[in-house]
């Protein structure tokens, strides 16, 4: 019987596809890869690779420890290499106004019952939770793909990431 | 109509068995018949054959996505365009020499009556041994003379989290019980994230392996709901062989492959005019625009997360151009 082996991508080993134009620009499809945008991205730069108005999905470098932020909306990490620790906090009175969009810094430590911890690998998403505030931790590079929406510290390099 | 028991069918128009024991379906002024190989399909400018591979195909995931967004090409010629409350149907509407000809017709249907319609045949064509989300060498032919039914397979509920896959109350994981691991997925590692809630906090610190809910997916081509952010939602699936449909954007769409390969065919979403192939490998993010057309092809089954806007106000800012065809400006 054929074994199978599926490939899934990483910082180490990671091979991006490619566009065969027939009647039509590159740029228009905004083509970029994840692994490659975290190789060349500082620790914890929210590098925006995916844009549908607001909405926005962020490759993020995860190395060392994050600062503590914290969002009026819900937003979902999933880990696509390495493994990452996250820790929450309810925050006490909210940060941000409930119509703030995307994430923001938190100044110093915050002010909150303890929610607790979560460790991804590989493949797991988690949930962070509107109004909690979270920082994250990797001993060694990890690559996150961030389901939120368009935020202060949301970066977009478009014209360095994607095939043109 | 036997084997249908979640939906009202007094409007659905169909016939007695025909000699190969299937019944003919008419919606307005289309009219439908299949034989042992293939469906044909009339309307008032014309006639269409297509295998009944192909449409079956396609016939089960516009039910099963309700008609998704914007268009749902079965083939060149026939499909449905989504109005979120109406659907249209036509035959050559986005074929450049049926227009030219003028040959193209399009019907508006209330979102029920078609839904029904297409549920009773997708129900009545489909035999015992036939099922029309697996990949081809997953399931036995659909050809033949009529032979039983399949509805338990054609009528899968599909998932549609609130927040997150595993949060209590909301779409739970996936379990040996009823999702298998599938066979080329045998490899992709099954571990679960740590998750230490403290007291108190056991409904919002949540997390799972998409990679394994991914890996016990009975069904192919049929994104279904995991984490929600707003109107970002994002719409995982297991892809292979082919996409059964000509995907038509009404919006601008976006694939993160999140392992293997799919090569997607890409053309004009009103002319069918070939525009590229885009080759996308693990870990590769790209839009596809709101004017094209699309349909993906993956070798081996792969893992494909189809991040969609569901935006209801999206198509017609596209229309007015206050929203714009491309992903971004650079
Ligand atoms: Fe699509």
């Amino acid at each position: 019987m054929t074994e199978y082996v599926t490939k899934f991508g990483s910082l180490a080993d990671y091979d991006k596809g490619s566009i065969d134009l027939i009647n039509d620009q590159a740029k228009n499809y905004a083509f970029s890869n994840i692994f490659e945008v975290a190789s060349s991205s500082k620790p914890w730069e929210k590098v925006a690779v995916g844009k549908n108005m607001q909405y926005v999905l962020e490759a993020i470098r995860a190395e060392g420890t994050s600062e503590w932020r914290t969002c009026a909306h819900d937003e979902f990490p999933l880990c696509m290499d390495g493994e990452v620790t996250i820790e929450l906090v309810k925050l006490d009175t909210p940060a941000v106004p409930a119509d703030k969009e995307g994430s923001v810094r938190i100044d110093g430590e915050p002010v909150g019952k303890k929610m607790g911890r979560i460790v991804l690998r590989k493949g797991h998403q988690a949930l962070l939770p509107a109004n909690a505030a979270y920082r994250m931790s990797a001993s060694a590079p990890s690559v996150i793909l961030l389901q939120t929406i368009l935020g202060d510290d949301t970066v977009e390099r478009w014209a360095d990431i994607c095939l043109s | 109509m036997k084997g249908i028991t979640d939906m009202t069918v007094t409007d659905v128009q169909s016939t007695e068995p025909n000699a190969q024991g299937y019944c003919e379906f008419s919606l307005g002024a289309f009219h439908f018949s299949r034989d042992e190989y293939f469906v044909h399909i009339t309307w008032p400018t014309g006639k269409h054959v297509l295998s009944a591979d192909v449409f079956l195909r396609a016939l089960q995931r516009d039910v099963a996505w309700d008609f998704f967004y914007g268009t749902v090409n079965f083939d060149s010629v026939f499909g449905t365009v989504n109005h979120y409350g109406t659907v249209d149907m036509f035959a050559g509407r986005f074929n450049d020499a049926y227009r030219k000809a003028e040959l193209d017709h399009t019907e508006n249907f209330e979102t029920p009556l078609i839904r029904d319609t297409f549920k009773a045949m997708l129900d009545d064509w489909t035999n015992a041994s036939f099922d029309p989300f697996a990949s081809p060498a997953e399931t036995d032919k659909p050809f033949g003379i009529k032979d039983g039914s399949n509805t338990e397979a054609i009528t899968r509920r599909r998932v549609a989290a609130n927040r997150m896959v595993s949060v209590p109350g909301d779409e739970q994981v996936r379990t040996d019980e009823t999702h298998p691991v599938n066979r080329m997925f045998a490899d992709v590692p099954q571990d679960e994230p740590e998750v230490y809630p403290e007291p108190g906090f056991e409904d919002e610190v949540a997390a799972y392996n998409l990679y394994k809910y991914i890996s016990r997916s009975d069904v192919t081509w049929n994104p279904s709901v995991v984490s929600v952010c707003k109107a970002s939602l994002y719409c995982p699936t297991s892809e292979e062989y082919m996409l059964p449909v000509f995907h038509g954007n009404d919006r601008v769409e976006w694939f993160v492959q999140l392992s293997d390969e799919i090569v997607w065919d890409v053309q004009d979403r009103d002319t069918g005019a070939p525009r590229s192939k885009v080759t996308m490998k693990a870990g590769d993010v790209a839009a596809m625009p709101g004017d094209i057309r699309h349909q993906g092809y993956s070798p081996k089954r792969s893992m494909l997360l189809v991040w969609e806007n569901a935006s209801p106000e999206l198509p017609e800012m596209i229309r007015t151009g206050k929203a714009s065809v491309y992903p971004v400006d650079f």
